[in-house]
């Protein structure tokens, strides 16, 4: 490849998963990363709770996101073949848990509304 | 040192949201080019990728410039993908587009074939009489697949009787796909081969053969099967370091490989594919030399893939601008190897598969090829030398089963010239190199032929 800008990123992106779909996944990105921001900003303060539940989401999150790649690429688990491949697979892993982790402390955080820390130590 | 108190606030997110708005906004700012003032007549002929890659890439270089394609196909075919719909992989859409969707404004198509180019006069006509005349001219035509050279076949077969053709267009594509998902079913003799003339993308015969070999073996029908493949000479592929890693794979797949047969005819009843083996001589102990002379090998199959000798179009072959004394009877165009510029016409270009160098006939060496003949004819428009070189720089993520390939990349002197050295192992069969293969090069190609990359 001789250049690699944002635009080819983009396109390459939409080659994958398709125009809508793509599209889509990045809006629901966006909206859950608002999201996560929009509770962390109203409670002022990480639920260690919620973040634990949300951490138990973790590998199923991993999982999924390394099954959707493979479903939409043809492939397995039986055609990593190097490194490289592990690090591309672990990757993907990666975001997979970072973004469940993130989704499920968000919709915890929305649906039960706002908690104080103090609140929440007094419930113990 | 500076107290930092951070206070988040709705009116903080809010802020911190429009910022990263705006970033994404201006985040990509255009390069901006000099635009060369010229009247130049620029004549291109073929809107295939290197035509339309060009073609892009001109109109954002010069201004008032008088450019003008001649191509009377109204689909274009991204050729890689054909591997993939014969492969079950892709539906036949998936390689074609509107010649049409990928023209700038300002350029004037001519939706006609070229049938005479007159270096001489400085003019092309076309099939239906029209000349247009060009101060510069790039040829840019592609190659003639020639299916009549294969005795007894014809197009109508493919996708029956265990008839292939993976290059004759994406439908076809699709068609070999039938045959051969139907021919994995049961297993029996596979049959590939190459044509003993240049041809494009010289690793999609292998990938074809491995690809076969993998879904007889998901299948469950490989056991029951032999896989044959007929070269044209006595390698499997012409850079050694690759040639020798095919041999190996070759060995590890059980392939069942004939050196020296070209193919010269096929029988689609008995299902029989005639090879011509030339004559060879062979060096004994004794020092006598033992001359074995050339005869017609028979080959049974039950699924074949029919790739006929390619060669330039006949517009290029009566044009006089072939190479007289290399490449017989394919009559490349002749050009320097390294700026693209025909050797007795200055102003004449050869672009993508017509043009007559060593390697190069892939649509990831057109992507090399077409800002060198950019940078020479925008820098004769202004009178002066242009600096680029092409080194031969060819790609072939040469597929190895359905979810791995190697992305072999080399140039003229047989050097590998990874992009992704110490990272993406040329010659590794890796995952990355698969989805670099099904998912990358079509965007990549894409960003090419708008002139982008």
């Amino acid at each position: 490849m001789q250049q690699l800008t944002l635009e080819t990123l983009i396109a390459v992106f939409e080659e994958i998963f398709g125009r809508v779909l793509f599209w889509s996944m990045v809006g629901a990105a966006v909206l859950i990363t608002a999201g996560y921001l929009y509770v962390l900003i109203r409670d002022r303060h990480l639920s260690a709770r919620k973040f634990l539940l949300a951490q138990m989401f973790m590998p199923f999150g991993a999982v999924a996101a390394v099954v959707f790649v493979q479903w939409a690429t043809h492939s397995g688990l039986s055609d990593i073949g190097g490194p490289i491949d592990w690090i591309v697979l672990l990757g993907v892993a990666g975001a997979g848990a970072i973004g469940s982790a993130i989704l499920v402390y968000t919709i915890q955080s929305l649906t039960k509304g706002r908690q104080r820390a103090a609140h929440m130590e007094g419930a113990k | 040192m500076t107290d930092f108190n951070f206070k988040p606030s709705r009116r903080g997110f809010f802020g911190l949201a429009g910022g990263a708005a705006a970033l994404g906004a201006f985040g990509r700012s255009a390069s901006a080019q000099t635009m060369v003032q010229t009247k130049a007549k620029i004549v291109i002929v073929g809107s295939g990728a290197a035509g339309t890659g060009l073609v892009n890439r001109l109109v954002q270089r010069l201004e008032d410039a008088q450019i003008t394609l001649i191509d009377g196909r109204k689909d274009h075919y991204y050729q890689p993908g054909f591997t993939l719909i014969a492969a079950g992989l892709k539906p036949a859409a998936y390689s074609v587009s509107g010649t049409g969707d990928w023209l700038p404004s300002g350029v004037t198509w001519v939706q006609d074939y070229a049938a005479a180019i007159d270096p001489e006069a400085q003019r092309v006509t076309t099939q239906g009489g029209e000349a247009v005349d060009y101060d510069y001219l790039v040829v840019a035509t592609g190659l003639k697949l020639d299916w009549d050279a294969v005795e007894g076949f014809s197009l109508d077969q493919v996708g029956e009787n265990g008839i292939g053709a993976v290059y004759a267009g994406p439908e076809y594509a699709a068609r070999t796909w039938k045959a051969m998902d139907a021919f994995t079913d049961t297993g029996g003799v596979a049959l590939f081969g190459r044509p003993a003339t240049e041809m494009k993308c010289a690793g999609a015969p292998l990938k074809y053969a491995f690809l076969t070999d993998d879904y007889l073996r998901r299948k469950g029908t490989r056991e029951a099967s032999q896989v044959i493949y007929a070269a044209n000479n006595a390698g499997l592929f012409s850079v050694p370091v690759v040639d020798e890693k095919v041999k190996l794979l070759f060995g590890e797949h059980d392939f069942d490989a004939r050196y020296s047969h070209i193919l010269t005819g096929i029988d689609t009843a008995t299902r029989e594919a005639y090879f011509r083996v030339p004559e060879s001589k062979q060096i004994n102990p004794d020092n006598t030399v033992s001359v074995t002379p050339e005869r017609v090998e028979k080959i049974t199959y039950d699924f074949t893939n029919v790739i006929p000798p390619m060669r330039a179009p006949d517009v290029v072959r009566e044009s006089g601008l072939a190479w007289v004394d290399k490449w017989i009877g394919q009559d490349w165009l002749e050009v320097d190897q390294q700026t693209l510029r025909h050797h007795r016409y200055p102003n004449v270009f050869g672009l993508g598969d017509i043009a007559g160098v060593p390697k190069g006939k892939t649509a990831a060496s057109v992507k090399w090829q077409i800002p060198v003949v950019e940078d020479h004819l925008v820098a004769a428009v202004q009178g002066r030398e242009g600096s680029a070189i092409y080194n031969g720089y060819t790609s072939c993520p040469l597929i190895t089963k359905v979810g791995r390939a190697m992305l072999v990349e080399f140039d003229y002197e047989n050097r590998l010239t990874p992009s992704f050295p110490g990272v993406i192992s040329p010659l590794e069969e890796l995952w990355i190199s698969w989805l670099m293969k099904e998912v990358a090069l079509k965007p990549t190609y894409n960003a090419m032929l708008r002139g982008k990359a």
